[in-house]
């Protein structure tokens, strides 16, 4: 078997799912289950061809419900397992991941968003936000980071991993199609050379010892008698979940100082949102640019702060409405005005910004000139 | 003089060794099946000895009900995937020995796309699937198991076959679907014994790591069926086997099973 599949530092051009294939592999996950679905099927065509060489593993499940559950089985047996997925693969990936949440799995899973609703396009949207951090029936105790880069698609799929074993809750990296089939310049690293500690897994079912004899079965379910008995694992996992959601949640912002409106957005279209900010500012304008990494727990905190001091967010989004609808609740009571610069399944350029910002400040100085 | 009735109130009955005391009585109705079901597979587990190997996945409807009825690490979860979970499980680790337990709706119905794939890719696991042919837990609805004619919540007036169709053939089907390593066999709770050797075969082909194993195991629900004991004894005897067949379909080294 081969050694480390990345020794030092290495400056490659790759496209996004198979930098995914590459970030799974630097965080020394075992195994993959997946099921066939554009744009994430790279991932598995990378991860399948990695297999022999550094003694991984590999399922091809009869659908993604069975991806979900055999993450889920793999997780269980001790081992980092991951899927990807996308669009229709996501809605089925609710169910499972709904389990992993009530049993508080460490699952990993990657989103590559296509359009919406239902199978709609192969190639690109930001529409399954509400879907991946707030999905199934439960309260969306799981983690969700938004990337913007490929760069940053090998650091969140490593983080992924640390974030899910360490704190127990099912995690997501969510790309697109975009970030999936372009391809970009990085540097891709052996962790431990940055000082990154991997988090190791450990076995819930099957640990040594006979059950009884040696130890206690461990016995894990997902259905309850009791409203009661309910309630107490809820009420547990919600201020688990609470507690440790300031230091999960992650956020990048620049020029929000008394700025009077703020570029809001996430993902890839965050890269619009600064270069736009970035060009009015050039210019003398006073504007601001927030961006928030992780979605589930969201820097609701940050949010309201910034909420309370700003005239407008402009809310830019690849979807209608469904960050903004996040942001809201987050900002609740605070006086910033939401205006929306929605494209559904369609990708949003920095000049289209760029002039929405114009129309906006410039009404805004008619206002105070009147 | 010694007081024969209060010998008998204190006897015990005998459990599996791999049962926990624990949680008995166990939870399921009076008169059901389940409960013979899982102790011809507790007297399979302590015979081969596998406790400490062994995972044990309980589906959804009644067969949730034995999440901890067992010494054993269990998990439990809903419609059929107690099968994916399994195989990722074993696929994961293929030191453990991964049992699936679940109904007919589970495996039939809703999770029936695990049950075709799993077979079909030869996971070295072993099924055990419950056959009371109608939904236990939701209240009697009908099944894939269903029989012509039998009346349920939602065929009031009988099971019409024009309509619904003919009654699953589950072990037919996996056994047309599996490779050559493959165990398959439908017992019954009225034969406990034939029954776990059945399961004993299935575990000792997963532990061999020949191929599927799954066995059908057909089972009572007087509650649903609505019958005393007699007419309970009945269905299972002289009814279910005129649509179900008893006895190994798939034994690995004996050609066209038996």
């Amino acid at each position: 078997m081969a050694g480390k599949p990345i020794e030092g530092e290495k400056r490659v051009f790759m496209t996004g799912n198979e930098v995914v294939a590459y970030g799974a592999l630097a965080a020394e996950a075992d195994i993959m289950y997946g099921y066939p679905i554009t744009p994430q099927n790279e991932i598995m065509h990378y991860w399948t061809r990695m297999v022999p060489k550094y003694g991984k593993r590999f399922l091809q499940t009869e659908d993604e419900l069975s991806a979900g559950f055999t993450t889920i089985g793999g997780v269980m047996a001790g081992k980092k397992a991951f899927t990807a997925t996308a669009g229709p693969g996501n809605v089925l990936m609710q169910e499972p991941m709904s389990m992993a949440e009530a049993m508080r799995l460490p699952t990993v899973s990657i989103v590559q968003q296509r359009g919406g609703p239902s199978t709609a396009t192969v190639i690109y949207s930001q529409q399954e936000v509400i879907l991946t951090t707030m999905g199934g029936n439960g309260e969306g105790l799981r983690v969700v980071y938004s990337t913007a880069t490929h760069q940053e698609l090998f650091d969140y799929t490593i983080k992924a991993f640390n974030t899910a074993w360490k704190y127990r809750f099912p995690t997501f990296v969510l790309g697109d199609g975009y970030q999936a089939k372009m391809r970009e310049s990085l540097t891709l690293y052996d962790p431990a050379g940055r000082g990154i500690e991997l988090v190791p897994p450990q076995p819930l079912l099957g640990a040594p010892g006979v059950p009884g004899v040696d130890r206690p079965p461990a016995q894990y379910r997902n259905t309850y008698s009791m409203e009661e008995e309910l309630a107490e694992v809820l009420a547990k996992n919600i201020a688990d979940y609470e507690a440790v959601s300031g230091e999960i949640s992650e956020w990048e912002e620049s020029g929000t100082e008394g700025a009077d409106l703020v570029i809001v957005a996430h993902g890839v279209v965050s890269r619009a949102a600064k270069l736009a900010a970035r060009e009015l500012r050039g210019e003398g304008i006073r504007i601001g640019y927030f961006r928030p990494v992780t979605l589930r727990p969201l820097p609701a905190a940050r949010i309201r702060e910034l909420a309370a001091r700003a005239g407008s967010f402009l809310v830019v989004e690849s979807s209608y409405g469904q960050f903004t609808r996040l942001l809201k609740e987050a900002a609740y009571g605070a006086a910033a005005r939401m205006i929306p610069l929605f494209k559904p399944g369609v990708g949003v350029t920095a000049e289209e910004i760029v002039a929405r910002a114009r129309e906006l400040l410039s009404w805004s100085m008619r206002g105070q000139s009147s | 003089m010694v007081d024969e009735g209060a010998k008998l109130v204190n006897i015990q009955p005998v459990m599996p060794k791999c049962w926990r005391a624990d949680t008995k009585p166990h939870r399921f109705c009076p008169g059901c099946g389940h409960g013979l079901v899982l102790k011809a597979l507790g007297e399979a587990v302590d015979d081969l000895d596998i406790a400490g190997r062994v995972v044990f996945g309980a589906d959804i409807g009644c067969s949730l009900l034995a999440w901890d009825l067992f010494n054993l690490d269990s998990v439990q979860t809903h419609h059929g995937r107690t099968v994916p979970v399994i195989t990722g499980l074993k696929r994961a680790n293929p030191d453990l020995i991964g049992i699936c337990y679940m109904g007919d709706g589970g495996g039939y119905a809703i999770g029936a796309q695990h049950l075709v794939g799993s077979a079909a890719r030869g996971e070295k696991i072993t099924v055990i699937l419950v056959n009371n042919t109608q939904y236990g837990m939701t209240g009697g609805q009908m099944a894939p198991t269903t029989m012509p004619g039998q009346k349920t919540e939602t065929s009031p007036f009988g099971r019409d076959p024009a309509t619904t169709g003919a009654p699953m053939q589950g072990p037919e089907m996996v056994a047309s679907i599996t490779g050559e390593g493959a165990y398959v066999a439908r017992g019954t709770v009225f034969n406990v014994r034939q029954l776990k050797g059945f399961i004993k075969k299935a575990l000792a082909n997963q532990m061999a790591g020949r191929g599927y194993s799954f066995v059908e195991a057909l089972s009572l629900c007087p509650t649903n069926w609505r019958t005393d004991a007699a007419a309970t004894w009945n269905m299972v005897n002289e009814v279910m086997p005129r649509y179900f067949k008893v006895g190994e379909l798939k034994v690995p080294g004996e050609t066209g099973g038996r």
